[in-house]
């Protein structure tokens, strides 16, 4: 114990109370969750709410049920919905965001005051966002109504109560689609390699790749979830909460990019302009590269926004709209209305394996940095 | 100085003023969801308690929020966590008896049903659909009607159609309608009232005892005969509006006063709606009539009030409920709240038009639950069941329908 130093003392001392809440209400609630999704509470009515609730282990049948039983019809296209919702949220953030950096980095007059109406919307919270921007797409109101300011036909745009969807995909073909992609990830993980002479990755990754894609076009074809069809699609009513969540947190990526666009010299930007570089060259070969960093950090923040996403949806079109829900409302609704604890536990671990998938990569990229730097 | 001094002594005084009045009598905590235009019938309810017990200190614990839904998450919180309100609000039928009957929750009020005499003064119906496991659960205090047709007179006689008394009627006056330049002659607004709708194409559909059989269990929900309910419903959608979603029931009810609609089924809390915000009067302003195929039949939702196992003020609560299954409770409650007694003995001179009519029907009519209005199935089947009729929206597969309520209904236990 050389180290126990009286500063060490103290640092522990200071760190414990943290490291032993975060250990019992952040990775014990977890584990709490993790262990009641592996089990039938809820399952049955009279023991849902009971003073003592007889609770037996069921392994996996929620996560089977979640994506293959024939109720969990609303999970599935939660899902869905989510994956459209968060590629389009994030693509639309971060291009109006960069595109409002881009505007502000030439000094136009009053630049201060740009800003603050751009950040101005992140300050809301999404209850807040969510009621304006319903009040904003009534059917009858609002955005329908503003071409008739100037002297048009109203539109006649279902933004939030549209039915209709588009891109529909059958829940059968999703193994079949996961292992393709996952195969073609891979299949570049390995090209990567090869090119940069690592043998043994180039090797493993390949052989993956092609077991996986034999898997998905021998086996793939013929795996059956459920017994009929079932097509999911990016529901239009979606379009509607994706414009209101672009517009809450386009201001906070545009302050993002703009610090960054001030933070690249401007030796940099007369060096490219002495070396032959028109404007556009100049921000494809220079700035854009130097940005990449930031739209990294900008798209791992967003992403788990958008996973996790609740009150906007809530707000905005209500807890009962299956069109235009998300995983996060259904697991408040499932454990606090069904009193399905079991299952509504399965769906927020689900959810925390989303979000891992986004962050996970992003901090262990961020540590090798660090230790790089070290 | 001194002043500062004479506050201190006066905050003091007050403060063991308060403390010794709660020692020395009782108190009572009462939990609602009724709020806002509700609130003033709460308050009266409250008034008569206080009258008869000046003694005990009311605790009127609120929780707001339509149809009680964040108040029923509190609740469960509390129940869980050990502090359960002396007495809460709950939709009576199977949304108690699903969820905290059944749990061993609550406790049996057969014997306080007895003591005052409410057997006789309740309609039977109602008494059994309080009742399970041998027991009698919560004490209604009020009794809403959920099918009831609304529309307005005026534009009917413009358009030259009269209120349909049967589905396939109303699919005929629908094309009517339609070939008039109605383009939705049925008005819907958000999930909820869809599912109110369904609830009224099903009983008109099954009849009154086809309905109490799907709920018993005699009926499945594969039979022909419910798959046939579906697929009405599935042609009166066709007849409604597109952007129902986006609407609340308010905002629907909003297309019968301005004509661009030409009925709406909606619970009658829509009476009030039409008297007190749009200022019309009954009979002529907006119209009203048993949704179609289920004239004798009042098919009913009441708000009731039960006891939870370990409240802290038992006797306390036991008088409260006296005071909301009286007579005197029930109509210092119902005026004002827009609903009518559940009470058979009560005063209808107190009532204005609309309810009259209703107190009537519900003297003579059959009575059944309401299905969205947590009557006869539990929460577990109805929050999940709102997925069932999304999908049947979009699909219209009344088979499919059929099937996936019939599983929902086997999992929450239906006609077990």
């Amino acid at each position: 114990m050389k180290g126990l130093s009286r500063d060490r003392l103290w640092s522990v001392l200071v760190l414990l109370p943290s490291v032993l809440l975060l250990a019992v209400f952040v990775y014990g609630f977890i584990g709490r969750t993790v262990a009641v999704s592996l089990t039938d509470w809820g399952n049955d009515p009279a023991q849902a709410l009971a003073l003592n609730p007889v609770i037996r282990p069921v392994g996996l049948a929620n996560y089977q049920e979640l994506f293959t039983g024939f109720l969990q019809v609303r999970f599935r296209q939660e899902l869905v919905n989510t994956l459209f919702f968060t590629v389009f949220f994030i693509a639309g953030t971060l291009g109006l965001g960069l595109a409002l950096a881009l505007l502000l980095d030439r000094n136009p007059r009053g630049e201060g005051l740009w800003r603050t109406i751009f950040l101005f919307p992140m300050s809301l919270s999404f209850i807040v966002t969510g009621t304006i921007w319903r009040w904003m797409l009534q059917p009858q109101g609002g955005l329908n109504q503003f071409p008739a300011v100037l002297g048009l036909p109203p539109g006649r745009f279902e933004w939030l109560s549209s039915t209709a969807s588009i891109w529909g995909l059958d829940w059968n073909r999703v193994p079949l689609l996961t292992a393709a992609v996952v195969a073609l990830a891979l299949g570049v993980v390995a090209w990567r390699a090869a090119r940069a002479g690592n043998r043994t990755r180039t090797l493993v990754a390949g052989a993956c790749a092609l077991v996986l894609l034999g898997w998905a076009v021998f086996v793939g074809p013929n795996v059956q979830l459920l017994p009929a069809p079932e097509i999911h699609g990016f529901n239009l009513a979606l379009i509607g909460i994706i414009l209101a969540a672009v517009w809450q947190m386009s201001g906070y990526t545009m302050a993002l990019y703009l610090a960054g666009l001030r933070g690249i010299p401007e030796e940099l930007r007369e060096a490219a302009r002495v070396d032959g570089a028109n404007e556009v060259g100049l921000y494809r070969h220079v700035v854009f590269p130097l940005l990449s960093p930031i739209t990294l950090s900008a798209m791992i923040i967003l992403g788990h926004i958008s996973l996790k996403i609740f009150d906007l949806v809530y707000a905005m079109t209500g807890p009962d709209n299956t069109y235009t829900s998300v995983p996060a409302l259904n697991m408040y609704l499932t454990s606090f209305r069904q009193n399905q604890f079991a299952l509504g536990a399965a769906i927020g671990t689900i959810l925390l394996i989303l979000v891992a998938f986004v962050i996970v990569p992003y901090l262990s990229s961020a540590f090798r940095r660090e230790e790089g730097h070290a | 100085m001194t002043v500062s001094l004479a506050k201190k002594t006066a905050l003091l005084a007050a403060a063991l003023a308060v403390t010794s009045s709660a020692s020395a009598a009782g108190k009572l905590e009462i939990f609602s969801w009724w709020s806002g235009d509700e609130g003033p019938a709460l308050d009266a309810l409250i008034k008569l308690y206080r009258q008869k017990y000046p003694s005990v200190t009311v605790d009127n614990a609120t929780v707001s929020g339509g149809a009680g839904t964040n108040a029923k998450a509190v609740l469960k919180t509390r129940m869980l966590g050990g502090t359960p309100p002396d007495s809460f609000q709950v939709h009576a039928g199977q949304e108690l008896i699903g969820t905290w009957v059944v749990a061993n929750r609550m406790e049996d009020l057969s014997g306080l049903f007895r003591t005052e005499g409410w057997s006789k003064v309740y309609p039977k119906d109602l008494v059994t659909l309080l009742s399970a496991r041998g027991g009698i659960w919560s004490v209604p205090v009020n009794v809403h009607r959920s099918n009831v047709m609304w529309y307005n007179p005026a534009k009917l006689k413009t358009w030259g159609v009269t209120p349909p008394k049967t589905w396939n009627e109303f699919l005929t006056t629908c094309a009517a309608l339609k070939r008039k330049g109605v383009a939705a002659p049925l008005v819907m607004g958000e999930n909820w009232t869809q599912q109110h709708l369904w609830e009224s194409v099903m009983i008109g559909t099954l009849g009154a005892q086809g309905w109490q059989d799907l709920w018993s269990g005699k009926t499945k929900f594969t039979d022909p005969k419910v798959v046939q309910g579906f697929t009405t419903f599935g042609r009166v959608l066709d007849c409604a509006n597109k952007d129902a979603s986006g609407l609340s029931w308010q905002q629907a009810s909003d297309r019968i006063v301005d004509g661009t609609s030409a009925f709406n089924v909606m619970g009658d809390w829509a009476a009030g709606y039409f008297t007190t915000t749009k200022k019309l009067r009954a009979g002529t302003g907006f119209g009203w009539a048993a949704s179609p195929g289920t004239s004798g039949t009042f098919v009913m939702l009441a708000d009731s009030f039960g006891l939870p196992k370990g409240a802290k003020n038992r006797a306390e609560a036991l008088n409260w409920l006296r005071v909301l299954g009286s007579k005197a409770g029930q109509d210092a409650f119902n005026p004002l709240k827009g609903s009518i007694a559940a009470r058979t003995d009560s005063d209808l001179s107190k009532y204005n038009t609309y309810s009259r009519s209703a107190a009537a029907d519900w003297r003579k009519d059959r009575i059944v639950g309401s299905l969205v209005h947590g009557a006869v199935a539990p929460e577990s089947f109805m929050s999940a069941f709102g997925a069932v009729i999304d999908q049947f929206v979009a699909s219209r597969n009344a088979q499919a329908a059929a099937n996936a309520a019939g599983q929902l209904a086997t999992r929450s236990g239906i006609g077990r």
